[in-house]
């Protein structure tokens, strides 16, 4: 009842500051030196009401605290009651400004406050500690970048579907924080332990079960993104980060790590994060194989017939994209794409190939290759390594675009079942 | 600072096996840690400073302070509190806090999307949907999912026999025990999961294979 009034008074506070922002409007209308376009635009004044004749004879708003985007630019995650889909059909290279990260939360978005935030970690060590958010910065710190991905990520089964609707679970950040070998060196493990439990403290107080080997190569106590403090959908004040690993093993507001010698089966590595495999059910999948997706031409943009420069994204959880290539014939024939450089280890990788197009129907589709020597699987190949009883994670199969005569672009959905 | 001892910190991010001046204490701590800071927690990025045994950032966690947020249960058992509860119990208090998000019976409707997940199903592998029943590999999870989670609304307010109860009665409704079953710690782990023969480990490995 409590919360039933408190969503009524937010709501009824917006109905206010929204008619306070149509007056601000009229008043932006007559003169240009304005708090905020995008509010406008959320007020449903049309885009352009705001442009001015000739910009080089008016003076434009001074400096501000805080930049925004052109009110030209309007991308917007997706959500749904889950998880928010990053527009990926929206980006020019391969940072994800930090407000379209894709999120996945179990329950809700905590709150909390930096201050009272502490680490613990425990178990098999010789000397468990807690750790405040002021120590965990104290440590000698690392950046690096990376992408993140939802294991779930994969969308088909029908045309009208955006990069964002097929594949919008993955994004990514430069990270900074401190490394988890530097933490277990403080703590001191024992030489017999093997896993660790990662915790979090949200309201699912969600739980994983990671290899210590994991923790020693590369894993992040993550209390930076894009240079400025991580996010709350992100896991703020500090998450987990296991490069190139499912997304959901990269524990946000994390609040306890145990170390210990067993995988403790908690729910999100056993009834989920788990599929069907021949009759078996895998678990503790935890690298995300490599994949790819052209993010442009994509639906629902139009082409004209001539040069197009086809662009999109690669990534792999095992180490370096080393090839991207493209089909412009339905698969019949491949070619290499441009990989925008530096190509980074467990990274988004911008890629570029340039076709020529004539206005016939076909299909234009991407795979990624990684230095392991994987190569992007079709979706019938991964039915035959897996059977027909494909669950939704782990699934990266090449994805298609149809380009119409007319220069419509449409998804190519695959049914396997 | 008198005693001085050669040690390499070899797994340290530097390297460089330099001579150092430490402090009797200092000594102590490192010798603990033998020849292997260095194999032990190997380094991703080379420093330009030798790192210390020891940054001393952070304080000892009490037992106290452990205990109140260690509420992992292990498949073993390790970890489930004291106390019990039964069937007749959990189906009380499911009626009550999880059949509206759950359906009245756990089980699947057809046509209907339930904001939740089904929970009950017979036992058989391939049966759909994904319950306890076929797909739960190991029943001290369902304990501790319940616990940490659940309700949705109100996570984390089972008293730990309602938490017993309401496993014992989900157990009983996917067919796993007996109406009449008392669960406490030590037979919770020891029950099997139908589910469990069929979970196998991740055998991806990259190259040219595709699994």
């Amino acid at each position: 009842m409590e919360k039933e009034q408190k969503h009524h008074k937010e709501k009824s506070n917006s109905n206010i500051s929204r008619r306070t922002m149509i007056g601000g409007a009229v008043a932006a209308a007559i003169i240009p030196v304005v708090s905020s376009f995008t509010k406008y635009i959320q007020a449903g004044v049309p885009v352009l009401s705001l442009v001015i004749d000739d910009p080089t004879k008016k003076i434009g708003p001074g400096p501000g605290k805080l930049g925004k985007r052109s009110p030209f630019e309007q991308p917007v995650k997706k959500p749904s009651d889950i998880s928010s889909r990053s527009p990926l059909q929206d980006f020019y290279s391969t940072i994800t400004p930090s407000d379209l990260h894709y999120e996945r939360h179990h329950a809700g978005i905590p709150s909390i406050d930096p201050n009272q935030y502490e680490l613990l970690i425990h178990g098999m060590v010789e000397r468990p500690m807690k750790f405040s958010l002021a120590d965990l910065k104290r440590f000698p710190s690392f950046t690096r970048i990376c992408f993140l991905e939802c294991s779930g990520n994969f969308r088909t089964g029908k045309e009208e579907l955006t990069p964002q609707d097929i594949l919008g679970l993955t994004s990514q950040s430069e990270w900074t924080g401190v490394l988890l070998s530097t933490l277990l060196r403080e703590v001191g493990v024992s030489d017999k332990a093997t896993w660790l439990i990662a915790e979090g403290s949200d309201a699912a107080v969600m739980t994983r079960s990671i290899p210590i080997k994991k923790a020693l190569d590369d894993a992040i106590i993550a209390y930076g993104q894009n240079g400025e403090a991580i996010r709350p959908e992100q896991g703020y004040p500090a998450r987990l980060l296991l490069p190139g690993w499912e997304g959901n093993t990269c524990v946000k507001w994390i609040r306890r790590i145990e170390i210990t010698d067993q995988a403790y089966m908690a729910r999100e590595e056993t009834s989920k994060y788990t599929y069907p495999v021949n009759g078996k059910i895998r678990m503790f999948s935890f690298e995300m194989d490599a994949r790819s997706i052209i993010t442009f031409p994509s639906f629902p943009q139009k082409v004209e017939k001539g040069w197009i420069e086809i662009r999109g994204i690669a990534w792999t959880g095992r180490g370096k994209i080393i090839k991207v290539e493209i089909s412009t014939d339905a698969g019949r024939t491949w070619g290499t794409a441009r990989l925008q450089e530096p190509v980074l280890d467990k990274a988004h990788t911008y890629f570029r190939y340039l076709w020529q197009w004539k206005g016939d129907a076909t299909e234009i589709l991407s795979r990624a290759v990684d230095e392991t020597g994987y190569t992007q699987p079709s979706l019938k190949q991964l039915v035959d390594a897996r059977g027909a009883d494909l669950g939704g994670y782990h699934l990266n199969p090449v994805t298609s675009w149809q380009i119409k005569p007319d220069g419509s672009v449409l998804f190519k959905p695959e049914n396997w079942k | 600072m008198k005693s001085a001892k050669k040690t390499k910190l070899a797994g340290m991010p530097g390297r460089l096996c330099l001579v150092i001046t430490a402090g009797a204490m200092l000594v102590g701590l490192m010798a603990a840690n033998s020849s292997g800071l260095n194999s032990k927690y190997p380094p991703l990025f080379k420093d330009t400073t030798k790192w210390p045994a020891t940054f001393g950032f952070g304080r000892t966690a009490t037992v106290a302070e452990i205990a109140k947020w260690d509420i992992s249960i292990r498949p073993d058992g390790k970890g489930l509190p004291t106390g019990d509860g039964n069937v007749s119990k959990g189906a009380a208090i499911y009626t009550l806090k999880c059949a509206a998000c759950h359906g009245v019976s756990g089980k699947e409707i057809p046509g209907i999307k339930l904001p939740a997940p089904a929970l009950v199903s017979d036992t058989a592998a391939k049966s759909k949907p994904k319950t306890i029943g076929n797909y739960w590999p190991y029943a001290t999870t369902l304990f501790d999912y319940v616990r940490r989670a659940m309700p949705y609304n109100l996570p984390g307010s089972l008293t730990d026999d309602e938490v017993y109860s309401v496993t014992a009665y989900l157990l009983s409704a996917n067919k796993i025990i007996q109406p009449d079953a008392v669960l406490n710690a030590q037979n919770l782990p020891k029950i099997i999961m139908p589910a469990k023969k069929i979970f196998v480990v991740d055998d991806r490995k990259g190259g040219s294979e595709v699994k």
